[in-house]
């Protein structure tokens, strides 16, 4: 589930993206600030950095000498503007070289690929290892003490990681539907590269650039404290820092005025790279870099009573919110259903309904940024939502356990599965290792696994999805759940192999008499192993009733519409009728009915007011007001 | 794993050639040589040019890289043109110094650096911004500015530990103790805070998986999801970014030994640099590169028993 959204950073320009930021605005401001003031050191410097006043020497700051003077009676603040120019310099130098080198070669290694690329990636490996410093001293002897020649070499050595970066955006461009269009339609390599291609690479030129000048501004002040650039009276910054060095007992201030500057400046591109990569960035996670959660209600450990009911899982009212860069977003509201013991209740919807952050609110186990912000889960009398931590710990696989949608993401590579499926055995009794084994190759034959002996010492990645659910699933089952959440359980599997999971799953409840939490889109998996079901849209249940009901007649034209677009369900021959529009995403739910604005039945009062669920009959609500109307057509 | 190994090993060789070449092939180029450099401004041309034959600098400069190539697969590394001394000899005396410093500096970036970096991930809240801003300051603090401080606040103003020089190990445990504790301080800063930053990173993303999903609600221990998987799993980009700040490492070493007046490969580096000596620094360059390629060998070692995908293949 993601909730962020893509922002359309390109369109709007690296360049006014980054200024929108205060990141951004800073950092670009005291560069440019910075690199005004040296270049016009000449007219503002307010004394010549060569001028010596042996009358003035080691001087804090005063109104005569803004940053005070140095050993031999110089104003700090000129030599620093005119020391700043070398550095400047330096970093042109070194930014052209890196970009002359790895831009024409990112672009035709990821372009043309083939023995050229492997070739120069080759090449690019190895001068990876290369201790540049070496190198760099080389050339300082060469040429003598040429602090351009160094700094271009750096340019040239350093461009490998640009360069790799710059390739892998050209495959992908490459790849791309559009691209590959524009090839057929005659646009030539040329075209292709600078319409496509180096407008994309913009955004990590610019990164990997500001990053490379951090950098270089680190080994051009280092290479000047060594004394290898130009030799003294010029004014350098890691010059100044040795001169600091030497009156380092009598006068520390000195080093204050030269570091500070250096490590303001390397601050600066660093920061400047870093928001250039965020507001590039095209994949927001969920979770985005924000650790702060929404304001979470505190657990109540002595619970208040919990309204009287007999079902085994009864959640009233879930409100769920993500905290995203773009504000509190609401991803749940006011959810609601219950399951009773044995029975199998499927969550349905389309992506972005909110189904498996139902099932994980269940569990405690939201992301980082979300949080339950309203309603309850009670689970055997019990609210979860005002559960501590550690109560919430001591009910997972004993009596709620979960397997997940993608079996070959859920266990973990590092270890074998034998130890994983042992660890979790041992953590439910307190077995023997020889005891944790017996149990775990009796679960291991329970979930029908082929040769467990053989199969515990291997590692997840060594075997199918359909073997890895079975692992998922005997591991859930290691501490006898009475629920077990199912996160689209065979959604990733081959067809065939999601049959056999669910016919494992169905032996597996009848035997045990767990209850099943399945979240499914698959209306066959529903007609399959479900008892009730509950039809989930833009973070609302619109309709909740058994089975049979439901596939008799859907109450919501929600639910109506999602069974005509199940290939499964839809009468032979006939086209699928797929749902026009999309599910609004979370923040962007329009007032009164969510589903109106794709709805065939809406009308002006639907948007009037938030519709509540109806009730039908003893087991059956629908969240629509012209529900008649549903039941009414042919 | 033992595929992976041999294909860096192999690696070193072509690594080793385009080190020297390129110093060599620049040396070539460029007008100037080690004669006029020996003899002085006030040579005359006869003398240079007797020098120059006694030298061989009359040689293709392909000959000479094939003779000099001969000598160092033999251990040879010429003579420095200044003191006429063994570079091998004066290079491996020099070795122990920047081992030393390298050393502790390497495992105190990983130690400190994963602890930190972990800890904020797990705790999070006002330690992680904490170490987000520190490792902001790791990054901009230049390395022999962050080591003059040090001595200026250790050395001078508290007198505890002495500003320069080097005591050998096996002459004087503490002594040589005294003399690496500000120069590894600084030389650690940006390696601790950036492998606390890629740890912190990494943990925060493991955290998310799937699978520490599944740990938990399946009912493992906390305790055991963080140190036994989160930390296990994370630690294998942690080592590859440990690898990287290892090989910048010979960097900062060339500054912080010239800081503290440590008479290690750095230092002489830099003298040989100001003295136009190209034979000791070519020694140099192919001390580092071993360096760089015994510490991506170690790296890649631990990586393949890290990762089971690379130790089972």
């Amino acid at each position: 589930m993601t909730t962020a959204t893509d922002v359309p950073v390109r369109r709007r320009g690296v360049l006014r993206a980054v200024l929108a930021t205060a990141r951004g605005r800073i950092t670009a401001g005291f560069l440019l600030l910075l690199f005004a003031c040296c270049l016009l050191a000449p007219v503002i410097a307010p004394a010549d950095p060569l001028h010596q006043n042996l009358q003035e020497i080691l001087r804090t700051p005063s109104g005569a000498h803004w940053l005070g003077t140095d050993s031999l009676g110089r104003d700090v603040l000129s030599r620093l503007l005119y020391g700043g120019r070398s550095s400047i310099v330096g970093i042109l130098e070194g930014v052209a070289a890196q970009l002359v080198v790895a831009v024409p070669l990112g672009v035709a290694t990821g372009y043309l690929g083939g023995r050229f690329d492997r070739f120069v990636m080759r090449l690019a490996d190895i001068v990876m290892s290369v201790p540049v410093i070496v190198i760099l001293l080389a050339i300082l002897a060469i040429f003598d003490h040429s602090i351009a020649a160094a700094m271009i070499t750096l340019g040239v050595l350093g461009a490998s990681g640009m360069m790799r970066i710059i390739r892998g955006t050209a495959m992908t461009v490459r790849q791309e539907l559009y691209v590959s269009a524009a090839e057929l339609l005659g646009l030539s390599r040329t075209q292709i590269i600078f319409r496509h291609i180096l407008p994309r690479c913009r955004g990590v030129i610019i990164v990997q650039t500001s990053l490379f000048a951090a950098l270089a501004i680190g080994i051009q002040t280092g290479l000047t404290f060594l004394g290898l650039g130009p030799p003294p009276p010029a004014a350098t910054w890691g010059g100044m820092v040795n001169e600091a060095a030497t009156t380092l007992s009598t006068q520390p201030w000195l080093l204050a005025p030269s570091g500070g500057l250096i490590a303001l400046t390397v601050l600066a591109l660093g920061v400047l790279g870093d928001t250039v990569r965020d507001v590039t960035a095209q994949n927001h996670t969920s979770s985005g870099g924000l650790r702060v959660k929404p304001a979470r209600r505190r657990p109540d450990v002595a619970q208040a009573p919990v309204p009287e009911g007999t079902a085994l899982l009864s959640v009233r009212d879930l409100s769920v919110s993500f905290l995203t860069p773009r504000g509190e977003v609401e991803v749940l509201t006011g959810v609601g259903f219950d399951l009773d013991a044995g029975q199998t209740l499927g969550l349905v919807g389309e992506s972005g309904s909110g189904k498996s952050v139902t099932a994980r609110a269940v569990l405690g186990l939201l992301e980082a940024n979300g949080a339950v912000t309203g309603g309850s889960v009670i689970f055997d009398g019990r609210d979860l939502t005002r559960a501590t931590r550690r109560q919430l710990a001591a009910l997972r696989g004993t009596r709620i356990a979960l397997i997940s949608q993608e079996p070959m993401v859920a266990l973990d590579p590092s270890f074998r599965i034998g130890s994983q499926l042992s660890e979790i055995v041992r953590s439910h009794a307190r077995l023997s290792r020889e005891a944790a084994r017996r149990r775990v190759l009796e679960l291991m034959e329970m979930v029908e696994l082929p040769d467990p002996e053989e199969m515990a010492k291997r590692y997840p990645f060594q075997i199918s999805g359909g073997m890895a659910q079975r692992v998922a699933i005997a591991a859930a089952l290691a501490g006898s759940p009475d629920l077990l959440i199912a996160d689209e359980p065979t959604t990733a599997l081959d067809v065939t192999v999601q049959a056999d999971v669910l016919a494992l799953l169905r032996r597996l409840q009848r035997e045990t008499g767990m209850a099943v939490l399945l979240v499914t889109h698959d209306w066959g998996v529903v007609a399959d192993i479900c008892t009730h079901v509950a039809v989930m849209y833009a973070g609302q249940v619109v309709e909740q009733a058994p089975v049979e009901q439901v596939f008799g007649a859907p109450a919501h034209p929600y639910t109506a519409a999602l069974m005509a677009s199940s290939p499964e369900k839809a009468p032979r021959r006939t086209p699928i009728d797929a749902i026009a529009g999309a599910v609004p995403p979370p923040g962007a739910h329009p007032d009164g009915c969510r589903f109106r604005d794709r709805c065939a039945l809406s009308a002006a009062e639907c948007a009037d007011d938030d519709i509540p669920l109806v009730r039908l009959n003893e087991e059956r609500v629908s969240r629509c007001i012209r529900t008649e109307l549903l039941q009414a057509q042919p | 794993m033992g595929r992976l190994i041999f294909h860096r090993a192999a690696m070193s060789i072509p690594l080793l050639l385009i080190v020297s070449l390129i110093i060599f092939g620049l040396e070539a180029i460029v007008p100037g040589d080690a004669a006029s450099t020996i003899l002085g401004q006030n040579a005359t041309p006869q003398s240079v040019a007797a020098l120059r034959g006694q030298l061989g600098l009359n040689d293709p400069w392909v000959v000479r890289f094939g003779h000099w190539l001969g000598g160092a697969l033999h251990g040879d590394l010429g003579t420095s043109i200044i003191s006429g001394v063994d570079v091998t000899s004066s290079l491996n005396g020099r070795l122990a110094v920047t081992l030393s410093l390298l050393v502790p500096t390497i495992l105190l970036s990983a130690v400190a650096g994963v602890a930190l970096g972990f800890a904020s991930a797990v705790r999070g809240g006002a330690l992680g911004r904490f170490i987000d801003v520190v490792s902001l300051f790791g990054f901009a603090l230049p390395s022999f500015w962050v080591a003059l401080i040090l001595v200026g606040f250790f050395a001078v103003h508290l007198n505890l530990l002495p500003a320069t020089g080097y005591q050998d190990l096996a002459a004087s445990p503490a002594g040589w103790l005294k003399s690496i504790i500000l120069p590894v301080l600084a030389l650690s800063l940006q390696g601790i805070t950036y492998v606390a930053k890629q740890t912190r990173d990494t943990v925060m993303e493991v955290l998310e998986t799937d699978y520490v999903k599944f740990l938990r609600a399946n009912g493992v221990p906390e305790r055991s999801v963080r140190y036994r998987h989160v930390l296990r799993n994370a630690a294998i980009p942690v080592v590859t970014s440990l690898g990287l700040v290892s090989v910048g490492m010979l960097s900062g070493a060339v500054f912080i030994e010239n800081v503290f007046v440590l008479p290690g490969l750095g230092s002489l580096a830099t003298q040989a640099t100001l003295d136009h000596d190209i034979p000791v620094i070519l020694g140099v360059g192919v001390f580092f590169t071993l360096c760089v390629i015994a510490i991506n060998l170690l790296i890649d070692f631990a990586y393949g028993l890290l990762n089971p995908k690379v130790r089972v293949s």
